[in-house]
């Protein structure tokens, strides 16, 4: 199903789900209780997995949580190099982050740069009480000191590997490759 | 996308790209600034007088982090009788990466875009009676605002323009545009303000204001530009502004959803009658303020879309 010849499957659909349900409770266990905790997805596919994250985190506490997207292309540093990318959606939760408990949500972890953009991104929207950071999958290889709080599954790759994370929303299933490399 | 210097110039997907990216800027409307063209200079020039559209593009251009120089002829070398190539090589030798002119003469934008003395981009802000592509991008934004959707069109959409066509690069840039992202334009003037050629543009073309009316979706009125009109055109502001003005009357023969837009600056009670232009169906304050959301859209096309 994944379009590199020869990719490998990592994680199936049930995997995916309870690496996000243990997310969630980790999240309950570390906010004491998800009270006043704002989720922010990073587009394309942070913005669906924050949202399955908001609807375990209301199950799991019987209350709704805020939850939103942050589309970081114009915090990129990397504009003049890379072509330019077309803008997804933003959407800040009551329209402010201040004080509050942030977790960035992303689908795959690689230089933190992403990240990077993201923080500066919710520096010009507010100030958050706490940063997190949650991640379907870490795949190393940091260029910068950032690490994740909430990890789906550490994936050892190599640089010239590719992570390709397939979401039912918009891939039609649920699944992670890995793929090309030597 | 280099420059942008016609709305002619523009296929209906860039249009369509160039309006969701506004869409987007909305939405980081609660960022304090986006640092997204730190390092890029945007040099406003203009011969010609403007309050909106440059005040609009210096504050798109500062909420991007670009550094802004303004240049305007009055005051400067050009008043000295300086060539606009000289002027352009001056920009030139000061590093601007895109250059937002407006010029009293047709086709001076893309002479400065195309004459090799500058190797930044050129945005036309208005040159003389020929376009003035941001102002048609920041109507059909305002446009879609009330009657479409993000990725979407104008599909079907009955849109009058009323008033000078002649002399109006605001009416040019939109006849063009909007017909491109699907709209029926509608063009109403008095003959002596209709263009030679009118016909051949993508149009249709009355002489009474009233019967199209009923049918409209959003009526855009143009100002009479006294500065641009040697003859007289019409025997009386008063007879004109009795059979093209937009008053209480005609705007009660508008459909209830139906919008007025003007590009500013209005001469109330020649073109549009003060309540007209107070009135709710009025969107004409929304205009400059989508202005500012269209111009960070072209910038940031303009700018960071290029790969070096």
């Amino acid at each position: 199903m994944s379009d590199i010849v020869g990719a490998r499957l990592v994680l199936d659909a049930s995997e995916i789900t309870r690496a996000l349900t243990r997310i969630s409770h980790e999240i309950v266990e570390r906010s004491k209780g998800a009270s006043d905790v704002v989720l922010l997805g990073i587009p394309t596919r942070g913005a669906f997995i924050a949202e399955r994250l908001a609807n375990n985190l209301a199950l799991i506490q019987e209350h709704p949580v805020q939850v939103g997207t942050i589309d970081i292309t114009l915090f990129r540093d990397d504009l003049r190099r890379q072509p330019m990318r077309t803008l997804m959606q933003t959407q800040i939760p009551d329209g402010s982050i201040e004080n509050s408990l942030v977790i960035l949500v992303d689908d795959v972890f690689f230089s933190g740069r992403t990240v990077r953009a993201a923080l500066d991104a919710l520096n010009e929207f507010g100030r958050p009480r706490t940063v997190q950071l949650a991640v379907l999958i870490d795949r190393g290889h940091r260029e910068l000191p950032i690490r994740a709080d909430y990890v789906g599954k550490n994936l050892p790759t190599s640089l010239d590997e590719k992570v390709i994370v397939h979401l039912a929303e918009i891939d039609g299933e649920d699944a992670v490759y890995i793929g090309g490399g030597a | 996308m280099k420059h942008l210097l016609s709305s002619e110039d523009l296929t209906r997907e860039e249009i369509i790209t160039l309006l969701d990216t506004a869409t987007r800027m909305a939405e980081l409307s609660g960022a304090k600034k986006l640092p997204t063209l730190r390092g890029f200079t945007v040099v406003n020039l203009f011969f010609e007088d403007s309050t909106r559209t440059r005040i609009s593009f210096e504050a798109a251009a500062k909420r991007l982090s670009a550094d802004v120089i303004n240049f305007s002829a009055k005051g400067s070398s050009v008043s000295k009788g300086e060539s606009l190539k000289d002027t352009a090589l001056t920009l030139q030798a000061m590093g601007a990466d895109a250059i937002v002119v407006r010029h009293p003469a047709s086709g001076s934008a893309y002479r400065l875009a195309n004459a090799g003395w500058i190797s930044g981009s050129v945005i036309n802000a208005g040159d003389g009676t020929h376009q003035h592509p941001t102002q048609s991008l920041l109507d059909a934004y305002t446009l879609r605002n009330h009657f479409g959707e993000i990725g979407g069109d104008l599909g079907g959409k009955e849109i009058a323009i009323v008033g000078d066509i002649l002399h109006s690069r605001v009416a040019r840039s939109n006849i063009f545009l909007l017909s491109s992202l699907g709209a029926r334009v509608h063009v109403i003037a008095p003959p002596t303000l209709l263009p030679i050629g009118v016909e051949t543009w993508p149009c249709s073309v009355h002489l009474n204001l009233d019967d199209v009316l009923p049918k409209l979706d959003a009526i855009m009125m143009l100002r009479i530009q006294s500065e641009r009109m040697s003859d007289s055109y019409f025997p009386s502001e008063l007879e004109y502004s009795k059979r093209y003005g937009l008053d209480a009357r005609r705007l009660a023969l508008l459909p209830e959803h139906a919008i007025v837009m003007h590009p500013g600056p209005m001469n109330r009670g020649l073109e549009i009658s003060a309540t007209v232009a107070d009135s709710k169906q009025s969107v004409i304050v929304e205009q400059v303020a989508n202005g500012v959301l269209i111009r960070m859209a072209v910038l940031f096309h303009i700018l960071a879309g290029e790969t070096l």
